[in-house]
């Protein structure tokens, strides 16, 4: 009894960020919590294969993430709506520029291939180490860790961020800071 | 002076035979051999921000009704699973 009564309470603590991560994934806040639904069921009726003294929150996401690969991308019907459902579910932020940057940021992220959204987000919001993550998505944790360069990378391409505004003085510093070394050692 | 000439050329010979070393050395310049962009910190961590804004508007939500209700219903000696 003592064991249901906790898993049950790491469950309920555990839902806030499965739905964050589910909604990451199928990009719909509707299919996302059917999805966080049914990996809480399976995990409860599969308590016996979780082993004590482990990640409890890896072991949910692991269970939700391998629901959503085996069942759902099988049901994937069309492109999910980039603006649609999701972003008229959430409406409420004061701040409206902050409210348009998420959407912008979020419609970014469904740019990336799967695998690599995934790990950024586990890695980079969900708190879990590359370690943790790489046991979620079941490879290797170097893959983890490309992974997540490459979506670092496409995002700030896709958001234009690696502008000149933002780094290029010093890259510009440095490159004439070179040139005048070369031009000292020549003369 | 001529120990420098031999420092660079040492070098040069080291960077031809390992050109991802060459590329290591462009800090921050795209190269079409190389698709990942060595980010700088200061990127990182922006992209972190705007995960963890996204990341928290769910979370902030917390637990909807459903998840309440369902998981008490998990307890229920009455109704096994589903």
């Amino acid at each position: 009894m003592g064991l249901r009564k906790n898993v049950r309470e790491a469950m309920l603590e555990a839902v806030p960020s499965l739905r964050a991560f589910a909604i990451s994934l199928c990009g719909n806040v509707d299919r996302a919590d059917d999805l966080v639904q049914e990996a809480l069921l399976r995990a409860w009726a599969n308590m016996g294969s979780f082993q004590p003294g482990t990640n409890m929150s890896a072991w949910l996401f692991t269970i939700l993430r391998n629901l959503f690969r085996s069942e759902y991308r099988k049901r994937r019907r069309e492109v999910e709506d980039v603006d649609g459902s999701y972003a008229e579910s959430l409406t409420s932020l004061p701040e409206q520029n902050s409210r348009l940057e998420i959407v912008e940021f979020r419609n970014a992220l469904k740019l990336l291939p799967s695998e690599q959204r995934e790990s950024l987000i586990l890695v980079g919001a969900s708190g879990f180490s590359y370690e943790e993550a790489a046991q979620i998505c079941g490879c290797a944790v170097g893959t983890i860790k490309s992974r997540v360069n490459r979506a670092r990378s496409r995002l700030a391409e896709i958001l234009a961020i690696d502008s000149a505004s933002d780094f290029g003085p010093d890259r510009e510093t440095r490159a004439v800071a070179n040139s005048d070394v070369v031009r000292t050692n020549r003369s | 002076m001529l120990g420098k000439h031999n420092a660079a050329g040492a070098r040069k010979t080291m960077n031809q035979d390992k050109p991802s070393a060459r590329l290591r050395t462009m800090y921050g310049q795209r190269s079409e051999k190389n698709p990942v962009v060595k980010l700088g910190p200061d990127i990182k961590a922006k992209i972190g921000m705007q995960l963890r804004l996204m990341y928290g508007e769910v979370v902030d939500q917390g637990v909807p009704d459903r998840f309440v209700d369902m998981l008490k219903r998990l307890d229920d000696p009455n109704c096994e699973g589903k």
